[in-house]
């Protein structure tokens, strides 16, 4: 069997990279690394040691800007052939919150063909302000490997300040649903849609969308957080319901078994 | 020249415009339809390195988001002048108003720290770009129904747009130039004369140079350089005055007290010695680790970790600047763990506010003073936006109000670090030397020690504002993130922050045994401009001093460099036990540090406390018609009560009320080792007693942190409401499952002004209270501050002194947190239980401040901890809980029982029937049953069938099932079989959530 090894990507400002690396471990993964971007700027080829890379959550560079601006910059200028290669060699990446926001704003989301920078965004909440509650979610694409499309509704946690997916024009949308890219969306206990009702939708996302994958479902980004609901202990209701299976594992077990199988 | 590219939103989306909007009409100028908000970047650079092409790619591909924003370089295009009215890109909307447009635009004052600049620098240059400077500013187009007043536009463009201490506003848009470069420093040596002083030259010294020192230690000072035969440089002074300042030894906690009281005379040699400590000594706890003498007290956490914890107050730059104040409040208080022994890691904050109603009326605030809804938001804003950055979890808090608050409001901000149990010791030592790492030194925060050991008055908005800081959480976490590595490498001996006093504090302490030598031209400014003394006083942010061995140092710079954090030696620590000061090869200033660590005299206060000075002090800063409104509150015994309606007052006070938009404001689970979260129940939104988490990532083990405040009894008993503090906090701790026996405290006094005899009697009584509290419970004390002179002068020459306000913070150990409970009521047909005594006494407490009681006048009698019952019953309950026994605990607080068990209803979306004429009480009235507040009360929620095992457990304790919680979504409490309150669970928490769930 392949060996699964991970790169979890950080940089100033990141701040979720342990957590992320050990749910990377509780997922089977046979090694989770954890590298500054500067590094692979140095020696783009390191990537190529890896076959699943995540970017975390968290600040990058503050956000200052705008959600991820900097460090999605720093990946098209320093690393974009590194990248492609990555993904064109079938390996998978995954973009968390501020790494979603990264892979969006670096056109690596959604990965519509001709190139998509420009035509997505995730930009601030209606709310107006972070914050962090817990969300059910629909997982509604069937190309997406991390989470391919089921009728039960996970539960994750999101904490964000700018995670209202919006689109350039309405046709946008209609190529995002028709490439079967919308690879999560926000949803009510019963796995009804939010229907951009607050806080269902707890940021005033566009078709309730949580996340995207691109069209082969190697490239996997969404605003809610899974490595934060990889133990029973961080459902915010366990000591109500007991312990039962954390809902976020399956989408770095997923990954880790895509990969595992290649 | 200069580059001015403007950013507008495309569509209609606008959140931080909308904010802005509503903030406005809240101050009542209603004639304001609509604000929409842009961004500005004026980049300086030369034509030929950076060509218009060139800039406009940086607009496109770096600073504008083409989805959402568009953006144009040039003058603003946004309506006409100011006033005129106009076509607006912002909006199509805007025109139909018809109304005049208003232009504002803001910027940072030259020299604030200004962090998307320097973030935007970094990109730029990342692109192959060259610019010289960036300036960053908001831009404002408001849109109005009328032509406004200069006065409502300067109460827009200074009250909402703009915090003026650190910003200008420019109504119009002028494109206001990029700072003219600094001018660099003019090197001249500056000494003072001081021997040929009298007393009154020496005061008046004193506060000129703003140095906070009283004439005995002016005196002092005056004899050392009479003796060593010269006059002091201007840096030894102020190094002298940041060293001796209160904030840095805390000169009044640890005097010579004579106390006088209502049981007579009393001394204490050294105060905190005397008290605090004393017990903390007295129990000698093992699993204590270091306690008050580094950054932060550390305990053992499990066999190869240890966890330390500090609370710090920020308050006085709070006052003046919420935002910042806050947000420097909390990345000071991270770098007390970072700097704490070898270096912990930071894993939690936790942070508790007091501030004055958020709906006092305009009128009723001084002038100098922020609204406190502003300094709310202000503050809030501040801690979320530097805790989030930093990726640590804000875990626990409390907001407390009282209109006391309304000129010192307080800002508690408190931090966990996770350490190895090797590595809980420095040993620096002769040869060392000396690196500061992370930020650049600045202007910003010059003489924050010494300012915030004075009072504030309404002039201080102006002399001070440079005592305000501006954080920029990335450049802390960049650092955090390298001096892990650089710790696990060994590459370094000994740590410290670099807070109050800045390099001069720093430096100072690390070298106390040692001696340093300092190049104070080495330093890395953020400016030219500063001169030696500044450089060296500077308290500018996110710094720390490493003591490196020589052999280690290119590895140690290499490594930071390796993640651009900058870091430089500045100096060796020496061994000759001096303070060596240089600026480029001149000596600057040279200080024995036996003078400079033991010299400062010891203070002799008086102390005294009788039972009304409490009520005295309180009234004399209100405004005479708030006296009488007050009055005109006390409440006619004859009238009929109506306990429902009661009860839903209490619910909807801004002390009980649901603090859901504040808690959700800050990331809570970063880390992944959220156990107990701040916010529990069957909707996520019940009152969690305390939070905890596991540090550890894939072990069980846990921490829970707590607080417990009671500044309402600090009028009537400072002695009793430091013990009700303890009492809270370690109920708290108990009811989310914490090992009782494994709970350490840390103290922070908010006092008055503590030169004036009465407001230093209430501190001596709750330290003694310290004392007593800590050997009963069992509860060392390992870390505590002080921030005392909280009293603010009005321009009428009113002083509103804070009421005494003691800070109990608790952290425990939990064995496992599997084993931990939340308060939320779990299933109906589960019985409920009242633990412990309630007494009739209800002086202080919440109901006389909201059913038409005494206000704050309330006087006579307040509840009493009894020392030997509250540990009793504490042990019980925890024991319970690790026995299994119960379903669900709350702690008994604010609002008493009725407020307690509606809340354990509704966050589990039950009812309760039950009858509280069954709880344990000694000749309670029916007010005290349901509404009082003793302390040592918890409900417990018990499966009917483990009843007969927890009667066991509770052996000894006052217990009694009071009633069942119950599917009806009904509160039903009575008393003696007759209805006292009913109410519907989903009414209670609509009035629990509403006052402060705001947009």
């Amino acid at each position: 069997m392949a060996k699964v090894n991970a790169l979890v990507l950080r940089a100033a400002g990141v701040n979720c990279n342990e957590e992320t690396a050990y749910a990377l471990q509780l997922a089977g993964a046979d090694s989770a690394e954890q590298i500054h971007v500067n590094r692979l700027i140095e020696k783009p080829a390191e990537l190529d040691r890896f076959g699943f890379l995540v970017v975390p959550g968290g600040f990058s560079y503050g956000d200052d800007i705008s959600a991820g601006k900097i460090l999605a910059r720093q990946i098209e200028l320093h690393l974009g052939e590194a990248m492609s290669r990555f993904i064109e060699a079938g390996k998978l990446v995954l973009g968390i919150c501020n790494g979603f926001q990264v892979l969006v704003k670096a056109g690596l989301l959604p990965g519509l063909k001709p190139a998509t920078a420009g035509t997505v965004t995730l930009t601030s909440n209606d709310s107006g302000k972070y914050e962090d509650r817990w969300v059910h979610l629909t997982p509604a694409s069937k190309h997406n490997i991390f989470l391919p499309a089921s009728r039960d509704p996970i539960y994750l946690p999101v904490a964000h300040g700018e995670g209202k997916l919006a689109v350039r024009e309405p046709g946008v949308l209609d190529a995002l649903r028709a490439a079967d890219l919308v690879a999560v969306r926000y949803c009510d206990a019963a796995g009804a849609p939010a229907a951009g009702q607050f806080p269902a939708n707890p940021n005033g996302s566009l078709d309730d969308i949580a996340g995207l994958c691109n069209p082969s479902g190697q490239v996997f980004g969404l605003m809610p957080h899974p490595e934060r609901h990889v133990l029973p202990t961080q459902h915010p209701q366990w000591t109500r319901r007991g312990l039962g299976e954390a809902d976020g594992l399956q989408v770095f077990r997923n990954g880790v078994e895509f990969l595992r199988g290649r | 020249m200069i580059y001015r590219i403007e950013i507008v939103p495309k569509g209609e989306s606008d959140p931080v415009g909308a904010a802005a909007g509503n903030e406005i009409r809240l101050l009542g100028i209603d004639a304001v339809k609509k604000v929409s908000a842009g961004r500005i970047f004026l980049l300086e650079a030369d034509p030929a390195d950076l060509p218009r092409p060139q800039a406009e790619r940086i607009a496109a591909d770096l600073l504008a988001d083409p989805v959402v924003e568009q953006f144009h370089i040039g003058p603003t295009r946004l309506g006409a002048r100011p006033q005129k009215g106009g076509p607006s890109p912002f909006s199509k909307q805007a025109e139909e108003g018809a109304g005049p447009l208003l232009l504002i635009e803001v910027f940072y004052k030259p020299g604030v720290m200004d962090p998307v600049a320097l973030s935007t620098q970094q990109a730029i240059a990342d692109m192959g770009l060259k610019v010289a400077s960036i300036r960053t500013g908001r831009i404002y187009q408001i849109t109005t129904a009328k032509k406004l007043s200069d006065a409502q536009i300067r109460t827009i463009s200074g009250k909402v747009l703009a915090n003026e201490c650190i910003e200008q506003a420019i109504v119009g848009s002028a494109g206001e130039a990029a700072p003219p470069h600094a001018p660099s420093h003019e090197f001249k040596l500056r000494h003072i004369d001081i021997r040929g002083l009298n007393d009154e030259q020496l005061v008046e010294l004193s506060a000129r140079g703003h140095l906070f020192l009283n004439v005995t230690e002016m005196q002092t000072i005056q004899a050392y350089f009479r003796k060593i035969g010269r006059e002091p440089t201007d840096i030894e002074l102020e190094t002298l005055a940041q060293t001796w300042s209160e904030h840095c030894v805390h000169k009044t906690l640890k005097s010579r007290v004579d106390f006088s009281g209502p049981d007579g005379h009393r001394t204490y040699e050294n105060l905190l010695a005397d008290t605090i400590a004393a017990a903390t000594k007295k129990l000698n706890k093992p699993w204590c680790i270091s306690v008050f003498k580094d950054n932060a007290g550390v305990i053992e956490f499990d066999d190869t970790h240890a966890v330390c914890f500090k609370v710090e107050t920020h308050n006085h730059p709070s006052a003046l600047d919420p935002y910042g104040g806050a947000a420097t409040g909390i990345g000071g208080c991270i770098r007390d763990p970072m700097g704490t022994g070898m270096g912990a890691k930071p894993v939690a904050n936790t942070d508790i506010f007091c501030f004055a109603p958020p709906d006092t009326p305009a009128s009723d605030v001084p002038k100098g003073v922020l609204h406190p809804r502003r300094v709310m938001r202000g503050v809030v804003s501040g801690v979320r936006d530097y805790g989030n950055r930093m990726g640590i979890p804000t875990v626990n808090g409390a907001i407390f109000f009282d209109d006391r608050y309304l000129g010192n409001p307080l800002v508690f901000c408190g931090n966990v670090g996770l350490m190895d149990r090797g590595k809980c010791f420095k040993h620096q030592q002769a040869g060392d030397a000396i690196v500061v790492v992370g930020g650049r030194t600045g202007r910003d925060g010059i003489h924050g020690a010494t300012f915030s050991s004075g009072e504030l008055t309404h002039t201080h908005e102006d002399e001070f504002s440079h005592a305000v800081q501006i954080g920029n959480a990335i450049t802390e976490k960049k650092m955090a993130d390298v001096l892990d590595q650089a710790r696990d490498r060994d590459l370094y001996n000994a740590i410290t922050d670099c807070g109050a006093g800045g390099l001069s504090s720093a430096v100072g302490e690390m070298g106390e045994e040692l001696g340093a030598t300092v190049n104070l031209e080495t330093v890395p400014l953020k400016y030219a401009g500063l001169s030696y003394t500044e450089i060296w006083i500077s308290e500018a942010q996110e710094r720390m001093v490493l003591a490196a061995p020589q052999a280690k140092v290119k590895e140690l710079l290499a490594l930071f460099a390796s993640e651009d954090v900058e870091a430089t030696v500045i100096g060796t620590f020496t061994g000759d036990k001096k303070l060596k000061l240089f600026y480029k090869d001149e000596a600057v200033g040279e200080i024995e540090m036996k003078f400079l660590h033991d010299g400062l005299p010891k203070y002799v206060r008086k102390a005294e406390w009788k039972p009304d000075f409490g009520l005295r002090i309180a009234d004399c800063g209100l405004k005479d018609q708030k006296v009488a409104a007050v009055q005109s509150e006390i409440r006619n015994p004859e009238s009929e009560m109506d306990y429902s309606e009661a009860l839903l007052r209490l619910l909807g006070h801004y002390n009980i009320a649901s603090k859901e938009w504040v808690v959700r404001q800050y990331d809570h689970e970063v880390q992944g080792g959220s156990a107990v979260k701040p916010l529990v129940g069957v909707a996520n939104d019940g009152p969690g007693d305390g939070a905890v988490f596991t540090p550890v990532l894939g072990s069980r083990k846990g921490v829970a942190l707590a607080c417990g405040l009671s500044p309402r009894l600090g009028d009537l008993d400072p002695y009793q409401m430091a013990l009700h503090a303890i009492d809270e906090c370690v109920r708290n701790l108990v009811c989310v499952g914490a090992d009782f026996g494994r709970i350490a405290i840390l103290d922070n006094f908010c006092w008055g002004n503590c030169s004036k005899p009465d407001r230093f009697g209430s501190l001596v009584l709750a330290a003694q209270a310290c004392h007593d509290g800590a050997l009963a419970y069992g509860t060392p004390f390992i870390s505590g501050k002080d921030s005392l002179n909280n009293e603010f002068v009005t321009d009428d020459g009113r002083v509103i002194t804070i009421p005494p306000t003691l800070l109990i913070s608790g952290i425990a150990i939990v064995p496992d947190v599997t084993g931990c409970l939340t308060m939320d009521a779990k299933a109906a047909g589960n019985v409920l239980v009242v633990v412990g005594e309630t007494q009739a006494a209800l002086a202080g407490s919440h109901y006389e401040l909201t059913d038409g009681g005494t206000g704050r006048r309330g006087d006579g009698e307040t509840t009493k901890v009894d020392l030997a019952v509250g540990p009793q019953t504490a042990r019980a309950v925890a024991d319970a809980i690790a026995k299994k026994l119960v379903r669900s605990a709350h702690d008994v607080s604010e609002g008493g029982l009725a407020v307690a068990i509606s809340e354990m209803a509704f966050a589990g979306g039950l009812g309760v029937d039950a009858d509280l004429a069954k709880a344990p009480a000694q000749s309670a009235t029916p007010e005290s049953i349901l509404f009082g507040e003793s302390p040592s009360r918890y409900l417990l929620e018990v499966e009917p069938g483990k009843l007969a095992d927890l009667d066991k457990a509770l052996a000894g304790i006052p217990h009694a099932v009071v009633g069942a919680f119950t599917a009806t979504g009904r509160v039903e409490l009575k008393l003696a079989g007759k209805p006292a309150i009913a109410a519907g669970s989903a009414e209670l928490k609509q009035a629990w959530q509403s006052p402060l769930n705001w947009k």
